[in-house]
């Protein structure tokens, strides 16, 4: 659980996390493992279709909440189940706690139920002498340790056998070797079989609500939870409003999806359907007394809410944390409160509270990699941005962020700043382009990378000398810089026209473009974010031109995904903004795909070149092929083993978040001189100030290039 | 004809995949040679608590000699029972179909017939609102299921009627179950009976 009050204390939590040599190991292996999987299990599916299936059916689901409901519960009714409806978590736990104490309960069995902590079920419980015990082996073995989970699906992953073996040496009073993980579950399974037995009521969560049947559908491995709506005499499943769905149809649906990106498995062993109370030998009717207590929350506000719905179509399978560099870094308990992972930073705000929620929702990078996974086809980044602008929309902008968007939205101002600190850091740069030695404040936790210095003439400056001119043009080309390119890589930009000269392209460089506004959307500064964008497009009209080229991955999606979506779509400028998108292009694209350069018009050296995948370059745009045809028509390719994975830099995330970028880098570094390559390429300028800049500290023996420097550089 | 061999073949290698053993019987009588074989020769590892008495041992060991090891049928009709018995009983083994209850601890062998099968994920359905039959597959350290291969569907979507069908005549227990219990929760090592049986045995029963 976070309960850290401030972001100071978060970040001493996030490096003790980062400080766990067991837990950093265990995450990385989980991390590798579970990508192969995750692609094994998939393999001959289309996994996009029936993401969008699932998303679609939840969606139809959440819209009909209320009916589906009433169904529902006419139809349990029927069959003899006492339906419950709870508006907030304590009234769910009082609904519980009378259904144990009207029928002399005093020893409770539970299969998971992520609902159940969402409540604070057992607490609850054990404050009215309740005896709870969790059969599901992860969350029994964090119930006996006092601790939250720390992922969804497996919520012991952050402990050790060895760790698990102590803890079964207290509870049986007995030594258990721990190096045996086959003893440790059998020790488990008597222990834990035995409090079936004495248990008068089971608790369970649910998958799936049939309206149409009245059903409840689990899923489960371990089998724990056929025992809990068996044995006792009482059941009583808490289940949340989002689980209805109209028919058996969407639950098998969803079923194809949750396994396979839960744990890599194409179905658990075991999925439950329950209609009406069973027969029951422990109850003198001879038949189950039957609970279903449906959790609201927040729920139904949550199904009309325009943008935040789409957080209820949550299937639970915790892919977004297999998939998160944070995650992988810091572990689940670090990466939120009881929900983890990108979809936990986000239903900690609606379930838990802004003030649980404010520093986890800093906590992302924005790399996209859970999006990309999402069992329900959520935009968690975008999401997890919209809550963290409304938090701060509801406590009040930090002072540096409101006078950072003021000075970004007038463009004059924000470039003689950045003038202004060229000018400024002189005295720190030397000769050697890096800022060697920077003012106390950023020193300790920022010195795991060379920072570059700021150009001393940035790109519009060096324009007019530099412009291409071209008769009889192919192609009408507006380059957007993006400000790193232009105030610190200029040569970047640079080298780009180098590599596309000889094949007729005009390219023109409108003086008027500000910054994209992906930083001041990543500071949840949205509506400096909306004006910038409004300027932008205003500056480049996209009917003069083929391609708007971008040589900034970051830029590239943030024009192309993000613009139709903050100017609003019914206004000119939403419509200009659209039309401004579809020209949007890579560097990569506009190189292999547009114009087509061919393997002749470059020498190959012998240098192996392997590739950094930025992830708004891979994922933000899909571009996959273009950068590795590129590389092996100008070189020897050696690829990665994760290219995929994100370098750690997320524009103001590494300044929030040194250390957590630091790791992220010190991996990624590891990974690509595992290559044995002599050049790391990659397509956005801040990945090449992360990589160049952590490579430079490290005194790795490879260099780091932008693509436009590589392919410049191999032009015969 | 083809088309349900291929449908058997890829249900066979699902359910291996899973860790289930999955033969051919060409009848009932030798699904019955079958379980009782097994049985016999396997040591039992269930614990044996004990209803509100003294924790469980913490060692299991094979259980005392004088115990005889019990198979649970009740699924069974009277004759096929009958016919089980006696293979039991020729085994040194106990054949129950009631009072589950009280062998909570565990009992050696489960054996049902299941409903159907779902090729696409090694799957068996069993319609299981009886507590004993249910019990039966729940508590056994070894579960032996019958699949008539006629049963076989390529996917879950094709048993959409008949499943809903059992659901709307409540009270329904309908169970899928894929392999035997597992958890990996422990270092993410895969573990085997940590709840429910430690293996599962189907036996693909060909036509008549
Ligand atoms: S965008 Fe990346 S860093 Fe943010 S939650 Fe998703 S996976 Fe984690
Ligand atoms: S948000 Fe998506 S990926 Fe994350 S747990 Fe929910 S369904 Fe799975």
């Amino acid at each position: 659980m976070q309960k850290a009050e401030n972001i100071k204390k978060y970040k001493r939590e996030v490096d003790g996390a980062l400080a766990n040599d067991f837990l950093r190991l265990a995450m990385d292996k989980f991390a590798v493992a579970y990508r192969g999987s995750r692609e094994n299990v998939f393999s001959g599916m289309d996994v996009n279709g029936i993401i969008a299936e699932v998303a679609g059916a939840k969606d139809a689901a959440i819209a009909r909440m209320d009916e589906l409901y009433e169904l529902f519960k006419q139809n349990a009714e029927k069959a003899g189940i006492t339906v419950h409806l709870a508006e907030t978590a304590l009234e769910a736990n009082e609904i519980i706690c009378k259904i144990a104490k009207d029928n002399d309960v005093s020893k409770i069995i539970k299969s998971k139920s992520m609902t159940a902590e969402e409540t604070l079920l057992n607490h609850h419980l054990e404050a009215n002498d309740l005896e709870v015990t969790e059969t599901d082996l992860g969350e029994w073995i964090i119930q006996l340790r006092h601790e939250g989970p720390s992922h969804m699906v497996m919520p012991a992953i952050h402990l050790s056998r060895n760790q698990v073996g102590e803890l079964f040496t207290d509870v049986t009073g007995k030594q258990q070797p721990s190096e045996d993980i086959d003893h440790l579950v059998k020790v488990a399974r008597q222990q834990l079989r035995q409090k079936f037995i004495e248990a008068d009521m089971g608790i369970s969560g649910a998958n799936f609500a049939l309206a149409d049947t009245g059903t409840l559908g689990i899923i489960t491995n371990e089998g724990n939870a056929r025992l809990v709506t068996t044995l006792p005499r009482v059941h009583v499943a808490l289940v949340g409003l989002e689980k209805l769905m109209p028919t058996l149809h969407d639950a098998l649906t969803v079923n194809r999806v949750l396994p396979r990106n839960a744990t890599g498995q194409a179905i658990t062993s075991y999925v439950t359907w329950i209609s009406g109370p069973n027969e029951c030998k422990a109850d003198a009717t001879g038949r189950k007394q039957m609970h279903i207590v449906f959790l609201d929350n927040g729920r139904r506000k949550l199904a009309k809410d325009p943008v935040f719905s789409q957080v209820l179509r949550c299937v639970r399978c915790g892919a977004c944390a297999n998939v998160c560099p944070v995650y992988r870094m810091v572990g689940g308990h670090q990466m939120g409160h009881i929900y983890i992972g990108a979809i936990g930073l986000i239903m900690t705000y609606f379930f838990h509270g802004r003030d649980k929620a404010k520093n986890l929702v800093q906590n992302c990078i924005n790399c996209g990699a859970c999006k990309s996974v999402c069992a329900a086809g959520i935009d968690l980044p975008g999401l997890i941005k919209e809550v963290h602008a409304r938090i701060l929309d509801e406590t009040g902008h930090p002072l540096t962020s409101v006078m950072l968007s003021k000075v970004m939205q007038s463009r004059e101002l924000f470039h003689r700043f950045l003038r202004y600190a060229s000018f400024a850091q002189k005295p720190v740069v030397g000769k050697t382009g890096y800022i060697r030695h920077l003012p106390m404040i950023f020193a300790r936790e920022h010195d795991f990378k060379a920072i570059p210095a700021i150009a001393e003439r940035p790109f519009r400056e060096i324009w007019e000398s530099v412009r291409p001119s071209v008769e009889n043009p192919r192609y009408r080309v507006a380059l957007f810089s993006g400000c790193v390119q232009d105030f610190v890589y200029p040569e970047q930009l640079v080298a780009g026209l180098q590599a596309m000269a000889g094949h007729g392209v005009a390219v023109d460089f409108p003086m008027d473009q500000n910054c994209c506004g992906l930083p001041l959307q990543m500071m949840g500064e949205k509506s400096a974010a909306r004006e910038v964008a409004a300027q932008n497009v205003a500056a480049i009209d996209p009917d003069q031109y083929d391609y708007i080229v971008t040589l900034c991955a970051s830029c590239a999606s943030h024009l192309k995904n993000a613009y139709p979506k903050i100017l609003d779509p019914d206004s000119i400028a939403g419509t200009k903004a659209k039309q401004f998108s579809d020209k949007i292009i890579s560097f990569s694209s506009f190189m292999n795909d547009v114009i087509q350069v061919r393997q002749d018009e470059f020498t190959r050296s012998d240098e192996t070149v392997t590739y950094h995948a930025p992830c708004h370059l891979c994922r933000g745009l899909g571009v996959k092929d273009a950068p590795h045809e590129l590389i092996q028509k100008a070189g020897v390719f050696a690829p990665a083993q994760e290219e995929e994975t994100c370098c750690g830099f997320g524009g103001t995330y590494s300044g929030k978040f040194p250390q957590i970028s630091k790791e992220i880098l010190n991996r990624k570094l590891d990974d690509v001189k595992q290559t044995g390559a002599d050049i790391l390429v990659t397509e956005c300028p801040g990945c090449v100030m992360q990589l160049r800049g952590g490579a430079e500290k490290r005194c790795d023996s490879f260099r780091v290039l932008h693509m436009a420097e590589f392919l410049a550089k191999q032009r015969k | 004809m083809d088309n349900s061999k291929n449908i058997c073949s890829i249900f066979s290698e699902k359910a291996k995949a899973v860790s289930a053993v999955v033969t051919k019987v060409p009848t009932i009588q030798a699904a019955f040679e079958y379980a009782a074989d097994l049985c016999r020769q396997n040591d039992p590892v269930s614990g044996q608590a004990v209803k509100n008495g003294t924790p469980p041992p913490q060692n299991q060991g094979p259980r005392s000699v004088e115990t005889q090891k019990i198979v649970a049928a009740p699924g069974l009709d009277s004759g096929l029972y009958a016919e089980f018995e006696k293979i039991c009983g020729a085994n040194d083994l106990t054949l129950t179909n009631k009072g589950l209850r009280d062998h909570l601890t565990g009992v050696a062998m489960g054996f049902t017939i299941a409903d159907y099968g779902i090729a696409e994920t090694g799957t068996l359905v069993i319609n299981c609102p009886s507590e004993e039959l249910r019990l039966s597959t729940m508590i056994c350290d070894i579960h032996v299921a019958v699949l008539p291969m006629s049963r076989i569907r390529k996917s879950a979507y094709d048993l959409e009627p008949e499943l809903t069908k059992m659901f709307k005549n409540s009270p329904d227990y309908t169970s899928f179950i894929t392999g035997a219990s597992r958890t990996a929760d422990i270092e993410r090592v895969l573990a085997l009976g940590v709840h429910g049986p430690l293996e599962l045995h189907i036996l693909l029963m060909e036509e008549k």
